[in-house]
C-alpha cells in the first residue's frame, strides 16, 4: 500500500512531544478560512510513499528522535485511514511513539471498527477543535463539527490521551463566550492531557497567491501572543471552574 | 618543590604536577565536579556595573569614531612596551590592557609593516616614519620573508583566490599558550624548567637543533618580560598564585603578554574555568571570599577579554564579517575517568553573559557530551535561549583523540593545551577548483591560465566520469601548491614573527598540526550531483571558456540526508585530504583539514564564477560544511545528518555547520507539552504557529 504524502519535516518540535518526524498527508475535506497549508487540500497529488519508505526516513534520524517519535498531520491524515493505520502499526512494531494530529472530521460511528485498529497503534491524538459552535464551525471550515465531537467521545471511551489544539483568530474564535463554552466542553473529558492555544498568523498568504487561491482572511489581523494567552486563560478557567 | 610553593599550594593534593609541569594532573587531582544548578550564582556588583558602564560609553565613542578610538603609531608593541593602563584602577579586580589605556590599539609590525600601515591609514592614523623605516630597511618582517620566496604560481593562485585567506601578511594565530601554568607555578619555576630544557637539548648543530636552541632562548627572554609585565602592574608573578584573584590575574597576564606580542588571526584562551575553580573552591572553603566576590573576579576577567583589540584593515574585517579576536574559551566536557569537568566556575563564566550582557567575545565554547550533568545542560540551554552567545562542540568526538585537556582555537580547531600547536592556513576553494578542472586551469573570472594547462572538457554537456577524472587531477595540483605555499608561510612566521611567549607556555616537544582548510564543499557536491543525475549544459564565452551552465532536470542536493549526493561530499573530503597528506609539511607537522568558513565564505563566493549546480557568480558559498542556502528542504535533522556523514578522520581540524532557527521552531517555551494538564494548568503560555 502507498500513501499520498505532501512532504516530510525531519525536525518537528511543535507537533507532539520531543523531536519528531512529521509526515504531512495530502488531501483534506475541510476548507478552514485560516488554513496554513492550502497546498495539502487536493486529494490528488503528493508523492506516493510506502510506510517502509517513511520509516526509513525515521531510521536515518533515529538518534534525534529518542524522546520524540512520528507525527501524522496534513492535510487530514484520517482521509487515508488504511495507510495511516499501516504506518502506525509498523511504527509501533519498531517501538516508535506515534501521534496523530487531526481535526477528527473523518470519524463516524459507522467506521468505528476501523478506528479501533488505528487507536490501538496510536499513542497520542492532537485534536484540533476549530470552533465549539456548530454554525460557526460550518462558517469557518465548510463542515459541521458533529464528527469532531463524536470522535472526542470515542477517544474518551478508549481513554486515549488527547491534546486539544485551538487556533485563535480575531473576530472568529477570539470570543469570550465561545472560549468559555470550549473550556466547559473540554472539562468533561479526563483523557485530555494538554491544551495548546495557537495565535493565527497570515504567513500562508504567499502560498495562496502561488496557488491562485483568493486569501479568505484578507482583512483579519494576526492574533497576538497576548490574545492567545488571554484566550487560553478563559478556556482553562472553564475547564476547572474551581481554579 | 620550594618552601614558598608549599605555602601557595597548601591544601592541594600533590601529584606528578608538583614535581613537573603538568596542569592536567593538577586539575584531575584537585577539582570538584559540580552537578547542581545555577541558583548559587551572584549578580553583578556595583563596581562591575560601574566598570561596564564605562566600557559601554567607550564602545559608543569607538563606534561614533568609525570603529577605532585610538591607535598607537609610535611604540612597537612588545610584552613590556607600555606602562600600566586602567579603566578605573580602584574598581578593577583584574587589571591589564594591551597598551597604556583601554580601546587603544597596539602597533604590531612584525607580521608585516604594510599591513600595520594600512590598518592605521584606513582608520585615519599614520605610523611613525621612523618605525616604517626600521621595519623596511633594518628589520625584516614575516610578510617580506614570504614574498621573497613565493613562486609566480603561488602569487597567481593567491590573486585568483583559488587559495584564500593566507596568513602571509599578518599573524597566523591559532596557538594557545597554557596560561594556567603562570598561575600554578609562577614564572620563576617556568624559567627554571625552560633552562633545563635548553641545557638538555641536542648539541649536534643541525639546522633543526640550532633553531630549537634559539627558540628556547627566545622563550626564556619572553618569560623574563612576562615577569616584568607583572611588575608594571605592581604584581610579583615570579611565584605561584596564592588565591583565586591572583590565579586569575596571573593567568590573564600570561594571555595579555600573548596579545601584546601577537596580532594573530585567532588568539584563544584555552580551557581555564575548571582549573581556576580549584582556587575559588579553596578560597570559598576558607571563607576568604564570598560568591559575590568570586563572580566579580570572573566578571572583571571576562570584561578584559572582551576588550582585546587589534589594529586591522577594513578588508580583513570584511573577510571575517566584523572585528573578531577569537578569544575562545572551552568549557565543560567529560574527563577520561568519566567525571564531568563541569565546576561552579563553568557556570560563572557563562553567567557573565547575564551580568555583562551578551557579547561575541570571548567565544564561550561548551564541550558538549551526552553525559554532561543534566543541570548544566539545562543551564546552557537557558543561557543559549537568552543570549544566543554560546558555541557548542562535540566533546564525545574530540576526547577520543585529544584526551580531556584540549581546547579549541578559533572556532573549531582542537589541541591539547601546552602540548600541541598548529600551523593555521587559509582555505583551498574547491568550488573554483572544479571550474579549473572544467576549463583546463583557466580562471573563469580573470580569463588567464592559473592552474596547469590540462585538457579542458569538450562538448556541450558535462559527463560525470570525465569531470570527476579531471577534477581529481586538478585537486592533486591544488593540494600540492597549497601545502607548499603554507610551508613558506610558516617557515617565515617562525623566523620573523615567532610566538615566543606562547611557545614558552608549551612543552619543549610540541606536536604540531598543519591545519589546511577547504571552502565550497556543498557547491562541489551539488555540482557533481547535477552533472550525474541531471543534465548540465556548458555555455562558453568567445574564448571557449565555460562561464555558465544550464541545468536540465532535478538532482539530489546535499543537506537532505540523501546518500546519493552526501557520499559525493564525503568522498571529496576524503580525497582532498589524502592528496594533502602526500606532501611534505613544515617541521614534520601532521596535516589536518577543516571545513569551517563561518563568514569568509561570502568573500570566497564573490571570487567564484557560475557553478554547475546553478549557483550564480558572486553568490556566497555556504559557510563551512553547510548545505547551500535553501536547498535543504527536509528539515534540520536531515540537514544535520548530511553534514554528520563527513568523515571526521579526514577533517580533524573541525567541521562547522552554521545553523539558525527561529525560537518558535524549537518547541513551545513552557511545559504545555510536558504532560498532565492538571499539573500545568497554572503554567504555560501559548507560543507556536498555526499549522
Amino acid at each position: 500500500m502507498t500513501g499520498r504524502i505532501h512532504s516530510i519535516e525531519s525536525f518537528g518540535t511543535v507537533d507532539g512531544p520531543g523531536i519528531r518526524l512529521v509526515v504531512f498527508f495530502q488531501g483534506c475535506p475541510m476548507r478552514c478560512l485560516y488554513c496554513h497549508n492550502p497546498d495539502t487540500w487536493k486529494n490528488a497529488g503528493g508523492t506516493e510513499m510506502t510506510a517502509e519508505e517513511i520509516l526509513d526516513e525515521y531510521e536515518k534520524g533515529r538518534e534525534f528522535y529518542k524522546n520524540g517519535g512520528i507525527t501524522a498531520t496534513g492535510g487530514e491524515p484520517l482521509m487515508q485511514l488504511d495507510f495511516l493505520t499501516e504506518l502506525f502499526t509498523k511504527a509501533k512494531g519498531k517501538g516508535i511513539h506515534t501521534c496523530l494530529d487531526t481535526s477528527g472530521i473523518a470519524f463516524t460511528r459507522e467506521n468505528a471498527e476501523r478506528f479501533d485498529v488505528l487507536t490501538d497503534v496510536c499513542d497520542l491524538v492532537m485534536l484540533d477543535i476549530k470552533h465549539i459552535d456548530d454554525a460557526e464551525h460550518k462558517k469557518l471550515t465548510s463542515v459541521s463539527n458533529k464528527n469532531v465531537k463524536e470522535y472526542m467521545d470515542y477517544l474518551a471511551e478508549k481513554n486515549k490521551p488527547v491534546w486539544i489544539r485551538h487556533v485563535i483568530v480575531p473576530g472568529i474564535t477570539l470570543n469570550d463566550d465561545a472560549l468559555a463554552r470550549l473550556g466547559k466542553y473540554i472539562g468533561r473529558y479526563r483523557n485530555v492531557k494538554a491544551l495548546d492555544v495557537l495565535p493565527y498568523h497570515s504567513m500562508a498568504k504567499k502560498k495562496y497567491k502561488e496557488l491562485g487561491i483568493d486569501y479568505p482572511l484578507k482583512d483579519t489581523p494576526d492574533a497576538t501572543k497576548e490574545q492567545a494567552l488571554y484566550a487560553r486563560e478563559i478556556i482553562l478557567k472553564n475547564i476547572r471552574p474551581s481554579l | 618543590m620550594s618552601n614558598a610553593q608549599k605555602a601557595e599550594w597548601a591544601s592541594f593534593t600533590e601529584g606528578e604536577w608538583s614535581k613537573t609541569v603538568d596542569v592536567r594532573d593538577f586539575i584531575q587531582k584537585n577539582y570538584t565536579p559540580y552537578e547542581g544548578d545555577g541558583s548559587f550564582l551572584a549578580g553583578a556588583t556595583e563596581n562591575t556595573k560601574k566598570l561596564w558602564d564605562m566600557v559601554t560609553e567607550l564602545s559608543k565613542k569607538e563606534r561614533e569614531a568609525g570603529g577605532v578610538l585610538d591607535m598607537d603609531t609610535k611604540v612597537v608593541s612588545t610584552i613590556t612596551s607600555h606602562k600600566a593602563g586602567y579603566l578605573d584602577k580602584d574598581l578593577e579586580k583584574i587589571v591589564g590592557f594591551q597598551t597604556d589605556k583601554p580601546f587603544k590599539r597596539s602597533l604590531q609590525p612584525f607580521g608585516g609593516i604594510r599591513m600595520a600601515q594600512n590598518a592605521c591609514r584606513e582608520n585615519g592614523y599614520e605610523v611613525d616614519p621612523e618605525i616604517v623605516e626600521i621595519f623596511t630597511k633594518y628589520r625584516k618582517t614575516h610578510n617580506q620573508g614570504v614574498f621573497d620566496v613565493y613562486t609566480p604560481e603561488m602569487r597567481l593562485a593567491r590573486k585568483s583566490a583559488i587559495i584564500t585567506g593566507l596568513p602571509d601578511a599578518y599573524g597566523r594565530g591559532r596557538i594557545i599558550g597554557d596560561y594556567r601554568r603562570v598561575a600554578l607555578y609562577g614564572v620563576d619555576y617556568l624559567i627554571e624548567d625552560k633552562k633545563r630544557q635548553l641545557a638538555t637539548s641536542l648539541v649536534r648543530m643541525t639546522s633543526e637543533n640550532i633553531r630549537l636552541r634559539e627558540e628556547l632562548a627566545e622563550q626564556l627572554r619572553a618569560l623574563d618580560e612576562l615577569k616584568e609585565l607583572g611588575n608594571i602592574y605592581g604584581f610579583d608573578i615570579s611565584k605561584p598564585a596564592k588565591n583565586a584573584r591572583e590565579a586569575v590575574q596571573w593567568l590573564y597576564f600570561g594571555y595579555l603578554a600573548a596579545v601584546k606580542e601577537q596580532n594573530g588571526a585567532a588568539m584563544s584562551l584555552g580551557r581555564t574555568s575548571t582549573f581556576l575553580d580549584i582556587y575559588f573552591e579553596r578560597d570559598l572553603k576558607n571563607g576568604v571570599i564570598t560568591e559575590e566576590e568570586a563572580q566579580e573576579i570572573i566578571d572583571h576577567f571576562i570584561m578584559k577579554l572582551r576588550l582585546v583589540k587589534f589594529a586591522r584593515t577594513p578588508e580583513y574585517n570584511e573577510l571575517f564579517s566584523g572585528d573578531p579576536t577569537w578569544v575562545t574559551e572551552s568549557i565543560g566536557g567529560i574527563g577520561i575517568d568519566g567525571r564531568p569537568l563541569v565546576t561552579k566556575n563553568s557556570f560563572r563564566y557563562l553567567h557573565t553573559l547575564e551580568n555583562l550582557g551578551t557579547a561575541p567575545e570571548p567565544n564561550m565554547t561548551v564541550l558538549w557530551s551526552t553525559r554532561l550533568p543534566r543541570n548544566f545542560k539545562l543551564f546552557c540551554a537557558e543561557m543559549s535561549i537568552k543570549t544566543s552567545s554560546i558555541q557548542y562542540e562535540n566533546d564525545d568526538l574530540m576526547r577520543v583523540t585529544h584526551g580531556d585537556d584540549y581546547a579549541i582555537a578559533c572556532c573549531v580547531s582542537s589541541m591539547r593545551v601546552g602540548k600541541e600547536m598548529q600551523f593555521f592556513g587559509a582555505r583551498a576553494n574547491l568550488a573554483k577548483c572544479l571550474l579549473y578542472a572544467i576549463n583546463g586551469g583557466v580562471d573563469e573570472r580573470l580569463g588567464i591560465q592559473v592552474g596547469p594547462r590540462y585538457r579542458a572538457v569538450e562538448g556541450d554537456y558535462l559527463d560525470f566520469d570525465d569531470v570527476m577524472q579531471k577534477y581529481d587531477d586538478m585537486m592533486e595540483w591544488l593540494a600540492g601548491l597549497y601545502v607548499n605555499t603554507l610551508n613558506v608561510i610558516h617557515y617565515m612566521h617562525d623566523k620573523y614573527c615567532y610566538e615566543k611567549l606562547q611557545m614558552a607556555l608549551h612543552d619543549r616537544e610540541v606536536k604540531r598540526y598543519f591545519a589546511t582548510g577547504i571552502a565550497g564543499l556543498s557547491v562541489v557536491a551539488d555540482s557533481l550531483s547535477a552533472i550525474k543525475y541531471a543534465k548540465v549544459k556548458c555555455i562558453r564565452d568567445d574564448n571557449g571558456v565555460v562561464v555558465d551552465y544550464e541545468v536540465e532536470g532535478d538532482f539530489p542536493k546535499y543537506g537532505n540526508n540523501d546518500d546519493r549526493v552526501d557520499e559525493i561530499a564525503a568522498n571529496i573530503v576524503e580525497s582532498f585530504m589524502s592528496k594533502i597528506r602526500k606532501h611534505h609539511t613544515y617541521r614534520r607537522s601532521i596535516p589536518t583539514m577543516s571545513i569551517l568558513t563561518i563568514t569568509s565564505n561570502v568573500v570566497y563566493g564573490k571570487k567564484t564564477g557560475n557553478t554547475p549546480d546553478g549557483r550564480k557568480a558572486g553568490v556566497p558559498l555556504a559557510p563551512g560544511a553547510n548545505p547551500m542556502h535553501g536547498r535543504d528542504t527536509r528539515g534540520a535533522v536531515a540537514s544535520l545528518s548530511s553534514v554528520a556523514k563527513l568523515p571526521f578522520k579526514d577533517a580533524q581540524d573541525g567541521i562547522s555547520n552554521t545553523f539558525s532557527i527561529v525560537p518558535g521552531a524549537l518547541g513551545k517555551d513552557d511545559k504545555v507539552f510536558v504532560g498532565d494538564l492538571e499539573i500545568n494548568l497554572d503554567e504555560g503560555c501559548c507560543e507556536g504557529t498555526v499549522e
